[in-house]
């Protein structure tokens, strides 16, 4: 299947946005993990911008950056969220209380639970009432959301934004999940090719690969390794070093997406 | 869209296990729902849960993925012969051709909710705690791929109440881009304190049996269940009259996190969309399946946007009398339950109300009815302002 990429949202320890991050995934300018800056997400009211955790504010963050970089209107485009986890901030709080004998749970953790919170904050920031859909791949999550952004575009859709995201569980879960870093991407995606297309995609769905892409960079590759949203990595650096290559990516336990980039 | 069969349907609930049960289950007006006893929780309130028993442990094989919900995703896969016609579709067009696409909310939350009560003194979790094969979100789709060993497209969607209901959705859309040529689609979501007391602070929770677009409804009742739905270009060979999914239509509310939009703006949207992928006018639809939850707000909302999609005549009903609401496996169970109404000839009434709300506009049905339906819509809206509705019938 086709589809082009025209802008790239991102968010991860070093990497505040795409025009820091095409250098150094180019291999032009070293990578530095510094503290993650989250800028204030100035889309929300403000009471609704005091509910939400971490994970939508990141969501929101890169969606926010790939359409202000396309000079899209923000309430004009169907979104695909996809996370292997929810807010685990919320999930830990709540487990936590319902291990008590006080099981009250907060009304507002309860509806930021859900694993769609990211897509409803998304609609009342933007005032998009276009379909959204929230998927979930574990580790394989960005790639599944990637055969989905292709399918939108191949079936019903002339443009959609992908927006893959994870934050690191806390507590006790913390202990068991293997995410330790915050990483989010956005991928506003065309059917036809633009003036402002940066890569040529051809996607699909084999079984399993033996080989993976992985990124050279230690530091790059130990960030690929441990957000499953990260795992757009190898991919996102062929948006950049402009050759045309094969990207493999883990698509499910016996499933890999060949993306062909031209 | 490309009309889509349903060659095979499966569904447990606490109203009946498999098609026939629940059939009778209609039939009799008979509901799943009863005083909630699940594990401790101390609420007052009802639940349609299912017996315990009735969930038996996952194959050896598959172990690490044994928990509440992905037992009773194995409880739904083995009623109706659904689990053969499964492995006929997977030697007839290959395990890469069939995808699956699994609607859960809150998937095996349960364990990790155990696994809290469980956690030493210095915080760590048992060891026989499996967190990604049982609460991660993808489990379910994850379990069902590995029990029948199939590798084509796989993705669990997750968008609390209307997940299951868009598992149609991503099924039509991987079919018609030529990723896989059948789906396993569905949903199972499973009882658990997190749903049963966060419902509870919202004050959503009714302490009766919920009774949807009545008078005096007071919120909902949670129920536990799973329907799983084989869908195919062709229908089974010698189905005199085969079901098929005609449309999909998905849209945003756009308005709040918990509550509807109070028009039911975003709910219009996603039956006029529905109605154009089918390629049908409001006229066609011979029944509806409401999402009718029992909570004030949503029923209200439903009324105004179905009245102003369709009109105040079709004849219009919500199950969840029957199962309670079963979140992110609702719009699976209620699509096989239009199935049942399509090949029956049965347009379900609402077991539990007693006065429908005189401030409704829409036709709703207290009784059942026996009545042609050669088309019905399936409503499912949820948390996060996502609404998607579904049109299945005989196509023409």
């Amino acid at each position: 299947m086709r589809a082009f990429v025209e802008s790239v949202g991102i968010v991860a320890p070093g990497l505040a946005d795409w025009d820091v991050a095409g250098p150094i995934l180019a291999g032009l300018a070293p990578y530095q993990p510094s503290a993650l800056s989250l800028p204030p997400v100035e889309l929300l009211p403000s009471a609704e911008r005091r509910r939400t955790g971490f994970p939508v504010k990141l969501a929101l963050s890169v969606g926010h950056q790939a359409l202000v970089r396309a000079q899209r209107p923000l309430d004009g485009i169907a979104t695909i969220f996809t996370a292997s986890s929810g807010d685990g901030d919320v999930i830990d709080e709540i487990c936590r209380t319902l291990a008590s004998s006080d099981k009250q749970v907060s009304p507002t953790r309860f509806h930021n639970s859900v694993h769609n919170a990211p897509s409803g904050y998304w609609g009342i920031a933007t005032g998009s009432m276009f379909p959204s859909t929230s998927l979930c791949g574990y580790d394989w999550s960005f790639s599944i959301g990637l055969l989905e952004a292709a399918v939108q575009l191949n079936t019903e859709c002339e443009e959609v934004l992908l927006i893959a995201y994870d934050a690191p569980y806390p507590g006790p879960l913390g202990k068991r999940r293997g995410v330790s870093v915050t990483f989010g991407t956005a991928l506003l995606m065309t059917r036809q090719r633009t003036a402002n297309s940066i890569a040529d995609l051809d996607i699909t769905l084999l079984g399993a690969a033996p080989d993976q892409s992985i990124m050279d960079d230690p530091g790059l590759e130990n960030l690929r390794q441990t957000n499953p949203a990260a795992r757009a990595l190898p991919l996102l650096r062929a948006f950049v070093t402009k050759q045309p290559q094969s990207i493999f990516l883990e698509s499910g336990p016996r499933q890999t997406l060949l993306v062909k980039v031209a | 869209m490309q009309p889509l069969f349903l060659t095979h349907a499966a569904v447990a609930t606490s109203a009946g296990i498999g098609m026939d049960a629940s059939h009778s289950a209609l039939v009799e007006m008979r509901s799943g729902l009863a005083p909630c006893a699940f594990e401790n929780a101390a609420l007052d309130c009802y639940a349609g849960q299912i017996p315990d028993h009735l969930l038996t442990p996952v194959p050896d094989n598959l172990a690490e993925f044994d928990c509440r919900n992905n037992r009773l995703a194995q409880l739904g896969l083995r009623q109706n012969g659904f689990e053969q016609a499964v492995r006929v579709a997977k030697e007839k067009y290959g395990a890469h051709r069939v995808g699956v696409f699994m609607g859960t909310s809150t998937s095996g939350i349960l364990e990790t909710e155990n696994a809290y009560r469980r956690r030493s003194p210095d915080g760590e979790l048992p060891k026989d705690f499996h967190y990604a094969t049982t609460h991660n979100t993808y489990s379910l789709a994850w379990f069902v791929q590995s029990y029948f060993g199939l590798n084509g497209p796989v993705s669990a969607i997750s968008t609390a109440c209307s997940s299951s209901a868009k598992t149609f959705g991503n099924a039509a859309r991987m079919i018609a881009a030529g990723v896989c040529d059948a789906a396993v689609v569905g949903g199972v979501d499973s009882l658990c304190l997190t749903t049963l007391y966060g419902f509870s602070s919202l004050g959503l929770l009714s302490t009766s049996a919920c009774r949807p677009f009545d008078e005096a409804r007071d919120g909902i009742s949670i129920g536990e269940g799973a329907a799983m739905v084989l869908l195919e270009k062709q229908a089974a060979p010698g189905s005199d009259e085969p079901v098929a999914l005609l449309g999909v239509g998905e849209s945003s509310d756009a308005y709040h996190m918990s509550s509807p939009h109070p028009e039911g703006l975003g709910a219009r949207t996603a039956m006029e969309r529905a109605l154009r992928s089918a390629g049908l006018e409001s006229s066609d639809i011979d029944y509806v399946n409401l999402h009718g939850t029992g909570t004030r707000a949503n029923d209200a909302a439903e009324d105004k946007a179905v009245c102003a999609v369709l009109g105040e005549g079709v004849p219009c009903s919500s199950t969840k009398g029957w199962t309670g609401h079963t979140l992110g496996a609702c719009g699976s169970i209620e699509a096989v339950f239009c199935a049942l109404a399509i090949t029956k000839g049965l347009m379900p009434g609402s077991v539990n109300t007693r006065e429908v709300d005189p401030t409704m506009k829409l036709n709703y049905l207290r009784e059942n009815r026996q009545a042609p339906v050669r088309v019905a819509m399936s409503n499912a809206f949820g948390f996060g302002g996502t609404n998607c509705s579904l049109v299945l019938g005989r196509p023409r």
